[in-house]
Order: C-alpha cells, then sequence, then structure tokens
C-alpha cells in the first residue's frame, strides 16, 4: 500500500514539475502576476510529494519488504540499517530518486528564499527547474522505477554489493548529488537571465552562492568517493583517473572556474557572458557525468545495469537541455551590455587567466574520458587511457594555476601594480626556493617532479598567507584580532581553501613519488620489511560480522626493534552474494600510511601480504577538508548569504516586472 | 584599453592555451594510450604489440596458480589464450572461468600484469570481455 502510494506521489511530482515547468514562463512572459507566483505553490508540491516517495521506498527498505523489485535486488533483511538505509541510494533506480529530490529540494530553496529577486528571473528560475525535474521524473517513471512489484515474493534479498556496503559510501552518492544538482541552479539562473537578456551584480550575488554550495558538496562527494576507493578497494591509490572518477571531476573543474569568474561578475560588473557560458558547462557536465555512469557505457562498479533504454534518454535529455541553452546563449549573449573594462594585469585579469587554464584542463579531462568512447564508436577498437595521459596533460596546466593562485589574490582590482607585488610575495619565493632545495637533497635520487611539486605548494601556502596576514594587520601589533573578526568570511574562506590546495599538492605529490611497496608471500612468524618498519605476521584468526564471516591476520608493526602498531586487514564472505572482499588495515599519521591488505596465499597456511608505505597520504583529504570548510566559512558571509537582501539599492537593480 | 582589444587578447590568449592544450593531448595520446586485445587477436598480429596493453578474456580452467609470487594464470577467449604473470594481490572476485581483464608488458609472449581487474559481481563481465567473446563466437551470454 505505501509502495502504491510513493509510486502515485512520483506521478503527481511529474505533473506538477510539468505545471512548474510552463504556467510561470507564460505568467514572466505576460507579467501576470498570478500564474508566476504558481511557481512557488507547484515548488512546494513537488518537493512534498518527492519526499513523500522517497519515504515510501525508505520505508521498504527499512523494514525489508522484498514485494518491491528493487528493495528484492540491492537488500537483505540481514543487513545492518546503516546500508539498509544507504542501500536506497545505492542502486540506480534509488540514486535517481534522490537526485529528483535533491533538485526539488533546490527549486523549493529559491521558490522560499528569493524574496530580494526580481519576480519574473524568480519565476523563469522555478520555471526552469520545473522543467529539469520533469525531465528526470519522467525518466524515472519510463525506465527505472524504483516501485515495481515482484511477484511471486521472495523470501529474502539478494543483498547490496558488499564494497557498497561501507560508512564511507553511504553519504558519497548523497554529497556527490547535492554538488551535481546544486549547479542546476547556477543553471536555471543563467537560462532565465537569457530570456531575460540582461545580467547584473544582483545576479551574481544570487548565483555564487548557491555554486558556492554546490562546490563544497561536490567536493566532499569526491573526497569521500577518494578516500573510500583508498581503503575499500585494497588497491592502496587513491584517484586513477578512471572515467567515472573524471565524470565528477569535470564538473568540478568548471564548478570552480564558475565560482571565480562569478566574483568578477559580482565586483566589477564583467565577465558576464563568460560566466553564464561557465554556468551553463558545469551542469552540462553534471549531467554527462550521471549520464556516462548510468547509462552503462562505461565499466565500472557504478553501473548497475546496462541498459540502453536508459543510456539513450539521458543523452536525449542532456542534449535538449545543454543544447538548448547553448543554442539561447548563441543568440542572446551578444545582445547583453558589456561589462566595465579592466587591464590585463589586474584581479579581474588574473580571474580571466584562471578561468582560461581551469577550462583548458577541463578540456584535457573531457577528451581522455571519451577519447576510448569515441574510438569504439568509431572503429570499433578498444583502448584505454590512463593515468599516463592525464599526467602529461592535465598536470602541465595545473602547475601555472596554481603559480598563479598566489598572484591572484594579492592583485589589485581594475589595475595593478604586479612590481608591489612581487615586492611583497619575496618571502614566498624564498620559502618555495628552500622547499625545492630540501626535497632536491632530501630525497632519494634526483627527480625533478616531488621537487616542482611540493615548491608550488610551498609557494601558494606562503603567499596566500601572506595575503592574509597583510589584510588582518598580523605583526603590526593593534587591532589583529578586530580585524580578523572584521574581514570579511568570504576572505577567511578563500585563504583556507587556497591553504587546502597547497596541503593537497603535498598529499599528491608524496603519494605519487614517494610511494614503497612489498609483495610477501608469508606464514605466521613471517617478516617483510618496508621503509624503516618491520613488519611481522603473528597470527590468522577467524570472525564474523553481521552478515560476513571474516578472517583476520594480525600484524605487528615494529621500527627500531619497538613495536609501535599492530594491523590488522581482514578478508570477509558475504555469504548472500557469495562475494569475498578485502579489508585493508591502515596506520595512518601525519607524515604518511602504513598500508597492508592480505590475499590468498600458495596454500592454506600461507597469505599473500600486500603493504605499501604511502608518504603524506593524509595530506589529500586533510587538503580536501579545509577546501571545503573554506567554502562553507565563505558561505556564511553575510554579503552572500543565499537569499540575503541587498544593502545598497543601485541603478542596477529593477523593479519587479520591469525590463 | 578598449573592450574590443581586451576581448581579442583574453580570445589570443586563450586559443594559445588551447593549442598548446591540444599538442599535449596528441602527443600524450600517441604515447599513453592503452590498446586491448582479446588472446586471439593476439595471435592474429605478426608481431607482438610493444608497450602496455591490455587483455581480456576468461581465466581458463585449471590454469590459476593462486598465492606465491607471482601468480599465474591463463587468459582465454576459448580460441587462444596468453599466460599471464602478476605479482600482487589478486581481486577477491577473481576465480576460473570467469571475465578478467589484465595490463601490463608482453614479454616473449606473456603478459607481465601489474594490474588485474575482475569482474565487480556476480551479474557483472566487463564489456571489453564480452565483445571479445563475442568476436570469437564463444559468446553464450545474451546477445
Amino acid at each position: 500500500m505505501i509502495i502504491e502510494l510513493g509510486h502515485h506521489a512520483l506521478v503527481l511530482a511529474f505533473l506538477v514539475a510539468l505545471l512548474q515547468g510552463t504556467v510561470p514562463l507564460v505568467g514572466a512572459a505576460r507579467r501576470d502576476r498570478a500564474l508566476m507566483e504558481l511557481g512557488r505553490s507547484a515548488a512546494l508540491v513537488q518537493l512534498l510529494a518527492l519526499a513523500g516517495a522517497f519515504a515510501a521506498l525508505t520505508h521498504a527498505y527499512v523494514t525489508s519488504d522484498f514485494s518491491v523489485l528493487n528493495v528484492a535486488e540491492n537488500s537483505h533483511s540481514m543487513k545492518p540499517m546503516l546500508y539498509k538505509v544507504s542501500g536506497v541510494w545505492g542502486n540506480h533506480e534509488g540514486s535517481m530518486l534522490l537526485w529528483v529530490l535533491v533538485l526539488a529540494a533546490f527549486g523549493l530553496a529559491v521558490a522560499l528564499r528569493g524574496h530580494g529577486l526580481p519576480a519574473v528571473l524568480k519565476a523563469r528560475v522555478l520555471a526552469i527547474q520545473g522543467l529539469l525535474g520533469a525531465g528526470f521524473l519522467g525518466f524515472i517513471l519510463l525506465t527505472s522505477n524504483p516501485f515495481v512489484r515482484l511477484d511471486p515474493v521472495p523470501a529474502d534479498g539478494r543483498d547490496l554489493n558488499p564494497l557498497l556496503q561501507d560508512p564511507g559510501l553511504a553519504f558519497h552518492p548523497p554529497m556527490l548529488y547535492l554538488g551535481y544538482v546544486g549547479f542546476s541552479v547556477a543553471f536555471s539562473f543563467s537560462v532565465a537571465a537569457l530570456i531575460e537578456g540582461r545580467v547584473d551584480p544582483a545576479w551574481a550575488r544570487w548565483v555564487r552562492p548557491w555554486t558556492l554550495a554546490a562546490w563544497s558538496a561536490l567536493t566532499a562527494g569526491i573526497a569521500l568517493g577518494s578516500w573510500w576507493a583508498y581503503y575499500e578497494l585494497g588497491w592502496g591509490g587513491w584517484w586513477y583517473w578512471d572515467p567515472v572518477e573524471n565524470a565528477s571531476f569535470m564538473p568540478w573543474l568548471a564548478g570552480t572556474a564558475l565560482l571565480h569568474s562569478a566574483i568578477v561578475v559580482e565586483k566589477r560588473d564583467a565577465l558576464k557572458s563568460w560566466t553564464i557560458l561557465l554556468a551553463i558547462v558545469a551542469f552540462g557536465f553534471s549531467l554527462m557525468g550521471t549520464f556516462l555512469v548510468r547509462s552503462g557505457v562505461l565499466t565500472s562498479v557504478h553501473a548497475f545495469a546496462v541498459d540502453p533504454d536508459r543510456g539513450l534518454y539521458i543523452l536525449v535529455l542532456l542534449a535538449v537541455t545543454i543544447g538548448g541553452a547553448l543554442a539561447l546563449f548563441a543568440f542572446r549573449a551578444p545582445a547583453m551590455a558589456p561589462g566595465s573594462l579592466f587591464r590585463p594585469i589586474s584581479r579581474e585579469g588574473g580571474l580571466v587567466a584562471n578561468n582560461l587554464l581551469l577550462a583548458t584542463a577541463t578540456a584535457t579531462v573531457c577528451v581522455g574520458t571519451l577519447y576510448p568512447l569515441f574510438l569504439d564508436a568509431a572503429t570499433g577498437e578498444k583502448v584505454s587511457v590512463g593515468p599516463p595521459f592525464f599526467h602529461s596533460t592535465f598536470v602541465p596546466v595545473m602547475l601555472p594555476l596554481v603559480l598563479l593562485a598566489g598572484i591572484g589574490p594579492l592583485l589589485a582590482w581594475k589595475r595593478a601594480d604586479l612590481e608591489g607585488v612581487f615586492t611583497r610575495l619575496r618571502v614566498a619565493a624564498l620559502v618555495a626556493g628552500a622547499v625545492a632545495l630540501l626535497t632536491w637533497l632530501l630525497q632519494h635520487g634526483h627527480h625533478p617532479g616531488p621537487v616542482i611539486g611540493l615548491a608550488l605548494a610551498a609557494w601558494l601556502a606562503a603567499s596566500t598567507l601572506i595575503e592574509w596576514t597583510g589584510r588582518v594587520g598580523l605583526f603590526r601589533r593593534r587591532g589583529t584580532a578586530a580585524r580578523i573578526i572584521g574581514l570579511p568570511r568570504s576572505a577567511h574562506g578563500m585563504t583556507l581553501a587556497h591553504l587546502g590546495l597547497a596541503v593537497f599538492i603535498c598529499g599528491a605529490v608524496g603519494d605519487s613519488f614517494w610511494r614503497r611497496e612489498v609483495v610477501v608471500d608469508a606464514t605466521p612468524g613471517a617478516v617483510a620489511e618496508l621503509a624503516g618498519y618491520r613488519v611481522v605476521l603473528e597470527d590468522i584468526r577467524s570472525g564474523s560480522g553481521p552478515n560476513y564471516e571474516a578472517e583476520v591476520v594480525r600484524l605487528r608493526v615494529e621500527r627500531d626493534g619497538e613495536t609501535i602498531g599492530e594491523l590488522r586487514p581482514e578478508r570477509r564472505f558475504y555469504p548472500v552474494q557469495g562475494t569475498r572482499t578485502t579489508e585493508a588495515a591502515i596506520r595512518s599519521r601525519p607524515l604518511g600510511d602504513l598500508y597492508a591488505a592480505v590475499g590468498e596465499g600458495r596454500t592454506p597456511q600461507h597469505r599473500t601480504l600486500r603493504l605499501w608505505h604511502a608518504p603524506l597520504v593524509p595530506w589529500i583529504w586533510a587538503g580536501a577538508l579545509m577546501m571545503v570548510t573554506g567554502g562553507l566559512v565563505s558561505l556564511s558571509d553575510r554579503r552572500l548569504r543565499v537569499g540575503a537582501p541587498r544593502r545598497t539599492v543601485g541603478p542596477v537593480t529593477q523593479p519587479a516586472g520591469g525590463d | 584599453m578598449k573592450a574590443k582589444h581586451r576581448r581579442l587578447t583574453f580570445v589570443g590568449v586563450g586559443l594559445l592555451l588551447l593549442a598548446g592544450a591540444a599538442g599535449l593531448v596528441l602527443v600524450a595520446l600517441e604515447d599513453t594510450v592503452v590498446f586491448f586485445f582479446a588472446p586471439s587477436d593476439l595471435q592474429a598480429q605478426e608481431r607482438a604489440p610493444e608497450g602496455r596493453v591490455r587483455i581480456g578474456g576468461l581465466i581458463e580452467q585449471g590454469s590459476l596458480e593462486r598465492g606465491g609470487t607471482p601468480i599465474r594464470f591463463r587468459i582465454t577467449d576459448l580460441r587462444a589464450t596468453v599466460q599471464v604473470s602478476y605479482r600482487g594481490l589478486l581481486p577477491d572476485l577473481i576465480r576460473e572461468g570467469q571475465g578478467v581483464v589484465a595490463s601490463g608488458l608482453l614479454v616473449n609472449g606473456m603478459l607481465e600484469a601489474d594490474e588485474v581487474l575482475a569482474k565487480h559481481d556476480e551479474t557483472y563481465m566487463p564489456k571489453e570481455v564480452a565483445d571479445a567473446l563475442r568476436k570469437a563466437g564463444t559468446w553464450k551470454g545474451a546477445p
């Protein structure tokens, strides 16, 4: 019964989304207030209906109602409660339901918080959100209905893939979707602005917080996914340049560019068309990510089921949404009023360079990700593009970006004094030089990679700190505390995010160049040595969890003859799906991780031990966490608060209905 | 500086960047793309391919010597086979008779793999493997 209600709620949401997508548009064209106001109530009803549908599906999972096909295929009565709930979005149908739920929530947030927004713009934004929702709800109802019943009812379910039964992964999809779908708001605002033919700083003040929120969530989602891959897959890597990873990385890169260009629109009323284009592209990459992951054109743990109809539907949806938006852009953008002027050497110029570099980087990742698909479609030849490709294309584009990120924040708006900036950055250059020299001398073998990487990270960290201390007046005795408080939060946010980038680079460099590995076939008592550690295999025990059997290998870790800890890698067997998983054991310290995974050995007494020493790896996620925190701190800025009323009423703001 | 000039400067810089990136991409594609072969594709080649390759098919029944380093097994598309040796941990899902993709260097007709990927779950077969088996005419699954 609840399931049928859920299904009906889904159909209702679809119909309401259609209304929301059309009526306010007509109202906006006719300046009819009543029609425009419909968008608000529609957004509310749509969200309530979808929340109901989602609750119904969650109820089916929690109570293990195996008469629902989706539950029977992806759940099991013995599964821990956390994974019963996360199982709702751990499959294709449920994850699409989560997607539209998040979309509707964003739509309602615009509806509720948009007091200061011109009524026409708001109506159009809500309508675009409604159309997007209708597109995806149609997709769910036609190809991926989670409420399909199963007859006869099986005694128990087929369980969730054990690899996905993990706390890190339970929250990876919702965060990622918050990010993906968050860009839909920037997209809707852009399309609405194109219809209107006008962009002003007030528009950017709206778009920027939404982009910031989406970007923070996407950063967190990607970091969670990478962390999961690191400790769960047992391969010791944190980023494989796998197409599915790239699918989430491309919207991130485009979104990062958007975040920076929106600042120029807001502060200087320039780069307007470019920012609109970026918003369309960022959401386009989000849709493409969904398409790549959901259509089954890629082989991956994310490709739940291969169904050509689904791929086709999303492809058409992608073509209509992005093609339509780009056509509108080509049509309307040239008519936009040009922005204010600035010199190439200025804050604006720096942000433009940032955008050009990020756009180029996105393009290289896009080529590397799609090339194998095109080649397969065109010639039937099967190739893969792996890490070496991205190391020799993406990384060279990123190096100047990091260099620039150190300089940019010190540049003045409109026209900057480069000489003065370099004088202030002398210390940063010295620090970078010292780090380069130290790295060169201390590392084994003179590889230039770590020298360049760590020097750049040091440069970025030092110049970011110089900029921040300059603004708060540190070392100038009085008023520092007051200035720290008085400084806009977005300035602190930027400092934190840029420092996070520097920290991340250290982690990536350390792991890429200094990782050491040994593989040994061991029996109890055997010893493996790695990077100054002695690892002794103590014994092998058996254990069990709620829905698995486990074999626990106890390893004693020694350094300089003293025992400093224990590692317990496991091998688990999940009887329901008949699958085994490897649970790596990790001893994490600020300077690096000791990572152990275990596999079957030559004889029943032997185990294959694979040990890594991965220097600086924790810095990768520490850096990502700093970036997310930076984004959130920025978001809490009063001037940026979502829906904050505008303080100054300048000539750019116009009364509702004015055009 | 006039708006027109400014725009031209940025377009110029952007084009230069893109051209540079395109150059990097082309060179990198040439050097780093890894081709996929089924065992019978390899047999049909006159000269063994140089550089990294990926080979996919089924793990031949009775060929898997688990444990020990290196681990050895043969990949087959039921027409031809390729011997693989691999130092490292095999994925948990690997079993004889099931789909696998291994990548590494070919040395005297033997693949010295540094990466072995198995299917992710019971119902999943790597796409390349399914296609390779179809090509060899030994595919038994859905068309």
